[in-house]
């Protein structure tokens, strides 16, 4: 399937709702537009006027700290207006529609939806029912996917391992209610990985789990042979209530990432997971915070990820590499010489994104 | 009242007729098939010339929401929708708001079917007491107020125990139960197929299991309790396969299948289109084929066109969170059609298959032009194209995945007991 709603007429990123259907080109384009914001961070000054005047609603389904905060920090950062909504403990729970939910949303002029939803195929529904103008990015659906978690694993792997050509890559766990391994899976195929192996007992594995273009194994210390990276996945407490596992205790004992099962992979392997972790449960604490663990890594390239989207999607992209080593950033202290910022600005104003 | 339908190409599989003819219709009954008989004359005349004319479609399995869901439709738009289909008789499922569980409620059904001029309107009881699965309704009662079979909609049966006392209750009453099987544990509150296209894109899923083994249990009831049970809308190539052992076993059983397993799979459904959300859920290319070739050799008996319209908020969602099932009784006919183009059946098979074959399943004087049966009688002309559009739908549920298409094939009159209730 090609996604087409994602793109617009000129076939440039429009919504962003899954790796599926975005070519390689695009992919790659991401993570260059994202490597231009990466350096940011560490500057005086973290803000870019891309996003000014735009209002971006953090439309959370389900709870979330941490994918949450960096889509916050991201549009932040591109001097966007932002809002959090909570609706996990909001509307829905009067009985309000997720459609009226949007139609309410859109009715306050606001030009983009970060969704995050329990249930696969919610941001394509937002997406699909939405006003034009508005983009939407899937922070999440169900166990379909999110997108934004694989591309900054995407990122960070590139930092470390640049050929994705020659990488083996093992993602180890839950598979079957992982929307993360979903989009991993399809966007490590899209740039070209020489592998993609899910290691995890059948009970956590989709049915036809080969059709996503991986190869499977039930055994962790067979499986990490020859493994560049190791993606850990989060082990859902529930999944022992609904009978797929013994106990955590067993888990460990299989899939658990120790040190001594890590050294099985290359020497060099790098450890991800996509957090919160559950340490002790699907990886020991000495490998979560050893010399192979780029688990932090992966947060904070979350924000500049995020960022590269975001304004993508918005039609807003600074040429990639533009604001590398650039240290005088006009941001917000400049906002009182800038015409038409802040309360005056008209949402979807294309003056107040230039 | 005196009809006569000339010039048309009468297929009438129970009585193996296929010719150019006419068919003569007084008092509400057929009274001759190409002879015409002494002193006829009719009021109307109905010119079928290059029509094909056949006995009126039984659907075995229909909802008309009306009363508690009549947001969704009534019987007054779904009948409309029906006759345009060539649909003179049809079962409503006992899923019904209230339940189908009381001699009250089956009144209710027939009293709304007249006040919608279509009176041949047969209700399915239910099989346990609101369909909860634990206590047995009073069938008897339910029967003698006109139910026609008993079933349990979806809606499971607490345990094999209880299936077993009612299929032996509906068995001491001569009752046929109607049996969508269904494993509720192993279907897992799925909405699609559990194969690759809900693991793409993570869609709890259902495997055929939770309808083969549910399919297997019920068989070897079928033989503990001598229950005569119809299955209804298989959607897999084990349930065909299952059924074919059971038939030649012996065992007093029959078989349909939903117009559209037939012509669409799990492919179908990308990406997240509602439309396409339907229990049992849509299979695999090969469940298709094999569902064919079923209906082919007869193992499986019937067409059923599973219609269930929706009002449009129901479809509104999030693929999972939509309400299953689509408005399929005015694609009916063209969908068989295309089985036939498809060499897939026969045009006699498929006209067996939505009236004699059904008639039989419930015992009906009807499904077939015999003299002396009511004049239920379709002509359709199956060159004709039309568009699933607005101008020509007529069910209040546009839930259909062919909106839009245009398809070939359209009924140009229904008769229901010599009554013109369609005319294009």
């Amino acid at each position: 399937m090609t996604d087409n709603l994602q793109l617009n007429a000129e076939g440039k990123l429009k919504h962003f709702l899954t790796i599926e259907g975005l070519s390689k080109s695009l992919l790659t384009e991401i993570l260059d537009t994202a490597e231009s914001f990466a350096g940011m961070s560490e500057h005086q000054v973290k803000k870019v006027p891309l996003l000014r005047g735009k209002t971006i609603v953090n439309l959370f389904f389900e709870n979330s700290t941490r994918t949450r905060t960096t889509f916050e920090l991201a549009a932040t950062r591109l001097s966007a207006d932002v809002i959090n909504m909570n609706i996990a403990t909001s509307a829905t729970s009067k009985g309000e529609s997720l459609l009226d939910t949007i139609r309410n949303l859109e009715a306050m002029f606001v030009d983009m939806f970060v969704v995050r939803h329990a249930i696969s195929g919610a941001a394509h529904f937002i997406a699909q029912q939405t006003a034009p103008h508005i983009s939407v990015i899937n922070a999440g659906d169900g166990q379909h996917a999110h997108p934004t978690q694989a591309m900054l694993d995407m990122f960070t792997i590139r930092q470390l391992k640049p050929d994705f050509s020659s990488l083996r890559v093992a993602i180890i766990g839950d598979i079957l209610h992982s929307r993360v391994a979903r989009s991993e899976i399809q966007a490590l195929n899209t740039l070209g990985a020489a592998e993609v192996r899910v290691i995890a007992p059948k009970t956590l594995l989709p049915a036809h789990v080969e059709s996503l273009g991986v190869t499977v194994s039930h055994n962790l210390t067979v499986g990490l042979k020859d493994i560049d990276v190791v993606m850990m996945l989060r082990l859902q407490k529930e999944r022992m209530s609904s009978a797929l596992l013994p106990s955590e205790s067993e888990y460990f004992k299989c899939f658990g990432l120790t040190e001594e099962k890590l050294k099985i992979a290359k020497p060099d392997a790098i450890v991800m997971h996509p957090g919160p972790i559950n340490r002790g449960v699907e990886i020991d604490s000495k490998v979560a915070d050893g010399p192979q663990s780029v688990i932090l890594k992966q947060v904070s390239n979350g924000i500049a990820v995020r960022m590269a989207i975001m304004a993508m999607a918005m039609q807003a992209a600074p040429a990639p590499g533009r604001f590398s080593g650039i240290h005088t950033i006009p941001g917000d202290r400049h906002a009182g010489s800038l015409p038409a910022c802040g309360i005056h600005t008209i949402p979807g104003d294309k003056g107040a994104a230039a | 009242m005196m009809i006569h339908i000339d010039h048309g190409r009468i297929i009438d599989p129970a009585n193996n007729i296929d010719r150019i003819g006419s068919v003569y219709i007084e008092g509400g009954k057929i009274v001759s098939v190409t002879d015409e008989p002494a002193g006829f004359r009719p009021d109307t005349v109905i010119d079928a010339s290059r029509q094909i004319v056949c006995p009126g479609f039984i659907d075995l399995s229909t909802r008309l929401r009306d009363m508690g869901h009549s947001r969704k439709a009534t019987f007054k738009s779904e009948v409309i929708a029906a006759a345009a289909a060539g649909v003179t008789t049809l079962c409503l499922q006992p899923d019904t708001v209230p339940v189908i569980d009381t001699p009250a409620v089956v009144e209710l059904i027939k009293e709304l079917a007249e006040k919608a001029d279509y009176p041949q309107i047969y209700a399915v009881g239910a099989l346990t007491q609101k369909l909860e699965g634990t206590e047995l309704s009073s069938m008897l009662s339910l029967k003698q107020a006109g139910c026609i079979a008993v079933g349990n909609g979806n809606q499971p049966v607490k345990n094999l125990l209880i299936l077993r006392r009612a299929m032996e209750y509906a068995a001491s009453h001569d009752l046929l139960m109607m049996f969508r099987p269904n494993d509720f544990w192993l279907s897992n509150n799925g909405c699609a197929h559990e194969g690759a296209v809900a693991t793409r894109y993570g869609l709890p899923s259902t495997p055929e299991a939770a309808e083969t083994i549910a399919l297997a249990q019920c068989l070897e009831l079928a033989e503990l309790t001598g229950c005569r049970v119809h299955f209804g809308q298989l959607s897999c190539k084990r349930s065909v396969i299952k059924i074919h052992q059971a038939k030649k076993y012996g065992l007093k059983i029959s078989a349909d299948v939903a117009i559209h397993q037939l012509h669409l799979t799990e492919n179908d459904m990308m990406p997240f289109d509602s439309a396409y959300h339907v229990l049992p859920p849509l299979r695999t290319e090969a469940d298709k084929q094999y569902l064919r070739k079923g209906l082919a050799g007869s193992t499986l008996n019937s067409i059923c066109s599973d219609h269930q319209p929706h009002d449009l908020d129901a479809k509104l969602g999030a693929f999972p969170e939509t309400e299953p099932g689509m408005s399929s009784l005015e694609t009916l006919l063209p969908l068989m059609l295309k089985l036939v183009t498809q060499h897939a059946i026969t045009l006699e098979q498929g006209i067996a298959c939505l009236s004699a074959n059904p008639a039989r399943v419930l015992r009906l004087e009807s499904g077939a032009l015999t003299p002396g049966f009511s004049a239920d009688v379709c002509i359709f002309d199956s060159e004709l194209d039309w568009q699933v559009n607005s101008e020509n739908w007529k069910s209040q549920g546009v839930n259909t995945p062919f909106w839009g298409q245009t398809l070939k094939g359209r009924v140009t009159h229904t008769l229901q007991a010599g009554k013109i209730i369609h005319r294009l």
